[in-house]
């Protein structure tokens, strides 16, 4: 019965483009995973291009809008439970865990994982999850910083911000030099790249709403990262971003680059009062 | 052998001139060098018409004019997932005239404005960091916006 009403939802889906009236609005739904209802419209803050921002939840396909909402059936929750294997692991000339200083997770990481990126004072720029963990396995377990999305830095970093799990995302702007990172952010949000001259405006501003081929454009919202793509498995944020950049056929800045940094600092503040979705599911 | 050698030697040149000529004479027109006047290229900016025929696969071609990314075109109505980022382009050429729908092709910013997203095909006004190997060169060559232009008169 439900097959028969996802199979005539997609064939009314692919009549609706190619007759070219397709669905402008996201759709409405509601999502709750695990008992917990998730706040997928939120009123944007002040200085936003959007009245109401929307998680990339409701521009997808109704089967992969099921996938994220049933816990069994989402394929990433085998990275959180990677992840967290991960955080009790002991590794480094310290002999320590993550777990040795911060315990357990549920209880030192809730609702920690909503309010990344933050300032680094250390470092002088902003840190996400995935540099907080090279900071900690550095400076405290004297284990290697892990390579971009390898060694299990995308599993752990999904079990830390699983453990905000319908938190609302905020960062805040007034922690060190973050109001400069937003600024620089934001003027790459809107800034054209590539032999394509497209910004990440021009698809997610400008188009919100449209189809691009056979793609609904979201937001391009990052409160469901690390997510799970159908198409490729587990994703970064930073994978993401450059993912987009490379499709207006542009050199793609370094994972944790500056550019990269500042976007996310940025493009994690358009997003404000959405709920953490991770590990959500997408095309 | 002599005489034969010179008779052969001056057609290889002639036709070395010819080419030469032909080259010259067809015209390509450099991206630089395009004047878009009252919305409008004039010109052929390959020098040669176009096909229609050649222009309906570079239209859909997602490496090439990819325009279905983001317009529907119901004279396609086989290709699923049509964009409409874009309006559509059924019945674009009652709308335009063939130098407008080259100006559009051509450099799309020239006609609609700075703001517009959809790509020049036939510019190096591009945006920043261009892919290395894309560096200094156009989306499409002259002869395929020239192709697909032909094809665009057909949407009637
Ligand atoms: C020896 C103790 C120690 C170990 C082991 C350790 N940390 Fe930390 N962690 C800290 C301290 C101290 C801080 C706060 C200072 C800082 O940011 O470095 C911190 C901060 C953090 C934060 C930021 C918390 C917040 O509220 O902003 C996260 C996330 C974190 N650690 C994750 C990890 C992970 C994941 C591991 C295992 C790979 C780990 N830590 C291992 C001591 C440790
Ligand atoms: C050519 C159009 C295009 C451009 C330009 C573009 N994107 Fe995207 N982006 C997409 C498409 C298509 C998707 C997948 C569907 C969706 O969520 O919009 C996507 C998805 C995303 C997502 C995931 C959203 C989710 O909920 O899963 C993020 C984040 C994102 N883009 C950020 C960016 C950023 C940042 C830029 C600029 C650096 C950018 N995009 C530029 C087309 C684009
Ligand atoms: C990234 C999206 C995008 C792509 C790819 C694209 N276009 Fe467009 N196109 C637009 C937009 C947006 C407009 C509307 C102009 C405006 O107001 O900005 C437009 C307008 C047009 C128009 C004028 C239509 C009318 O009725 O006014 C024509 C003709 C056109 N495009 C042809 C093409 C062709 C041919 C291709 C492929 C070679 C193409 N476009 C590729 C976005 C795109």
């Amino acid at each position: 019965m439900k097959r028969t009403v996802i199979a005539a939802a997609m064939a009314l889906g692919a009549l609706a483009m190619s007759a070219g009236w397709a669905n402008a609005d996201p759709v409405d739904d509601e999502l709750e995973i695990d008992g917990v209802k998730m706040i997928t419209r939120a009123k944007a803050p002040e200085g936003h291009p959007f009245d109401e921002v929307y998680s990339g939840w409701l521009f997808r396909e109704a089967d992969t809008r099921a996938m994220e909402a049933d816990s069994i059936e989402n394929p990433a929750m085998t990275a959180v439970d990677d992840g967290e294997a991960m955080w009790n692991k002991v590794e480094g000339t310290a002999g320590k865990s993550c777990a040795s200083c911060h315990g357990n997770a549920s209880e030192s990481m809730k609702d920690v994982g909503a309010h990344f990126p933050k300032w680094d004072a250390s470092t002088n720029k902003p840190i996400n999850v995935e540099l907080q963990i090279n900071k900690c396995r550095t400076e405290q377990m004297g284990a290697e910083a892990l390579p971009f999305d390898k060694g299990g830095q995308q599993e752990l970093t999904t079990y830390i911000k699983y453990q905000s799990l319908g938190t609302p995302v905020s960062i805040d702007l007034s922690q060190g030099e973050m109001q400069k990172w937003w600024d620089q952010g934001k003027e790459l949000y809107y800034t054209r790249t590539g032999q394509l001259n497209l910004s990440c405006a021009s698809c997610h501003e400008v188009g919100m709403g449209k189809m691009i081929r056979a793609d609904h454009l979201s937001q391009g919202q990052v409160n469901g990262f690390p997510l799970y793509r159908l198409k490729s498995g587990l994703t970064s944020v930073h994978n993401r971003f450059r993912g987009c950049i490379r499709d207006t056929r542009a050199e793609m800045p370094k994972a944790f680059s500056d550019e990269l940094m500042a976007l996310e600092v940025y493009v994690t503040w358009r997003g404000t009062g959405l709920s953490v979705e991770t590990p959500a599911v997408r095309h | 052998m002599k005489s034969g050698r010179t008779i052969l030697g001056a057609f290889a040149g002639g036709i070395a001139l010819a080419v030469a000529f032909g080259v010259a004479s067809a015209g390509e027109m450099a991206p630089g060098d395009i004047k878009i006047e009252d919305n409008m290229v004039a010109m052929s900016v390959s020098g040669a018409d176009g096909n229609a025929e050649e222009g309906a696969a570079a239209f859909k071609n997602r490496g090439l004019g990819n325009c279905l990314a983001c317009h529907v075109n119901s004279a396609m109505s086989k290709e699923l997932f049509q964009g409409n980022i874009g309006p559509s382009l059924d019945g674009v050429a009652e709308r335009y005239k063939p130098e407008e729908l080259r100006a559009i092709v051509v450099n799309s910013k020239a006609v609609f404005g700075d703001e517009t997203v959809m790509p020049g095909f036939y510019s190096l006004d591009v945006g920043k960091h261009v892919r290395e190997d894309l560096v200094g060169k156009t989306i499409l060559t002259s002869q395929q916006v020239e192709d697909i232009v032909a094809y665009l008169t057909t949407l009637k």
